[in-house]
């Protein structure tokens, strides 16, 4: 009763956040703002966290491939898993932890400081000022941050691959091109992104939103958001794997 | 100020960010390929097109000059229809040019061959190869290499 509670006063809590779109497109300087905070100090987190993924997806593949005498496949090995699987879901498990936890402690103080009846006091809507920028940073910032993932893994691999364990570097990126489909790879783990940006977001701005006013009850609320976004995050890319990926 | 620079940093970043997906796009994946001078589609009945798939490659003289575009079951044939696109550029394919169905090395992917015959008359869009070689499968390969030898022995 008590999730069922939650999960109907969250999906009020999103559709109130989802009514102040205009209200963002309106004020772009709060959108920078939390860009800014939620995307571009995420930005050395994740482009030094893919590099090594892709070094190590590198390492692993000469490693494995060479087995069967198919160290050329490296690169596809490599891309594909980035690009399909890592790419999204690494991104977005280290952006629940950096910006997911940050949000909800933010919005957490604001309420066991009473910033946010405050405003309602001063008749602004806390809901559209302080969530929908937010929200909507987390939306645009984590496909964008994926995508700079998986571009910088790749070339880790190659690090790795290539310039470490001297792959050819010609079938590295060959094998990759062929092998590696725009629309069905691509695209399909971008979707997977901006769902799981939406997952994060919206756990993180709810769980601050629904804190016990308390330092234990904030505390709380950061760990379940980092919790529940890996959750969700891990549930939702199997649901997705399973669209996009599993009728062959 | 301070407003500036975080307007300069969120700029860069975004901006860097989409290099990324232009990166993923061009050299990563085969993105490119798909800016074609446009294509035309030709089809072909093989009596088996096993493990062949979509997107496969169509070469010929080992060059590529196209992508299979659609395998399906022909219920009056009972045989496999194969759609593939061809580059508008390679207009002038004659018309008794034959398809087989090819394997990239000895377990690598399937793809179709073309090899050009001597018409005067060119493929147009919508036309039918009719000259066709089936896919090579391999169990039917070694059955009839030990029922042969077992005939020998006999």
């Amino acid at each position: 009763m008590k999730f069922l509670a939650k999960l109907g006063r969250s999906s009020l809590f999103l559709y109130a956040i989802l009514s102040g779109f205009g209200y963002t497109l309106s004020r772009p300087g709060l959108l920078i703002k939390q860009l800014y905070h939620i995307g571009v100090l995420t930005f050395w987190l994740i482009a030094i966290s893919g590099l090594f993924v892709g070094m190590v997806l590198g390492l692993q593949g000469v490693y494995t491939l060479s087995t069967f005498g198919a160290e050329s496949s490296l690169g596809i090995m490599v891309a594909a898993s980035l690009v399909r699987e890592l790419g999204p879901v690494v991104s977005a498990l280290l952006f629940a932890g950096r910006a997911g936890s940050a949000l909800t402690a933010e919005i957490g103080l604001m309420k066991a400081t009473e910033q946010l009846s405050a405003m309602e006091m001063m008749a602004i809507d806390p809901l559209k000022y302080i969530m929908a920028p937010r929200f909507f940073a987390g939306f645009i910032s984590l496909p964008l941050l994926a995508a700079l993932f998986s571009a910088v893994g790749v070339l880790g691999g190659h690090l790795a691959g290539v310039d470490l364990l001297h792959v050819d570097a010609g079938s590295y990126w060959s094998q990759m091109q062929s092998a590696i489909d725009f629309h069905d790879d691509i695209v399909n783990g971008i979707i997977k992104s901006i769902i799981f940006a939406w997952l994060v977001s919206w756990i993180a701005l709810f769980e601050g939103y629904d804190a016990n006013p308390t330092s234990a009850g904030i505390s709380r609320a950061t760990t379940r958001t980092v919790v529940n976004s890996a959750f969700a995050i891990l549930l939702f890319d199997f649901l997705l794997t399973a669209l996009m990926f599993g009728t062959p | 100020m301070q407003c500036k620079s975080i307007e300069i940093l969120v700029g860069l970043f975004v901006s860097l960010c989409i290099a990324a997906l232009f990166f993923l796009a061009l050299q990563v994946s085969n993105f490119s390929d798909l800016q074609d001078n446009g294509s035309y589609t030709v089809i072909a009945h093989f009596e088996n097109a096993g493990g062949l798939k979509n997107k496969a490659l169509v070469s010929m003289a080992g060059v590529p000059i196209g992508r299979v575009a659609d395998i399906s079951f022909d219920s009056d044939n009972y045989d496999a229809l194969v759609k593939m696109r061809i580059d508008a550029r390679y207009n002038n394919l004659p018309t008794d040019t034959s398809a087989s169905i090819l394997t990239a090395g000895l377990l690598g992917d399937k793809y179709i061959g073309l090899t050009p015959g001597g018409l005067d008359e060119f493929l147009q869009e919508g036309d039918s190869i009719e000259l066709t070689q089936s896919a090579l499968v391999l169990e039917r390969l070694i059955s009839q290499f030990l029922f042969n030898s077992s005939d020998k022995d006999e």
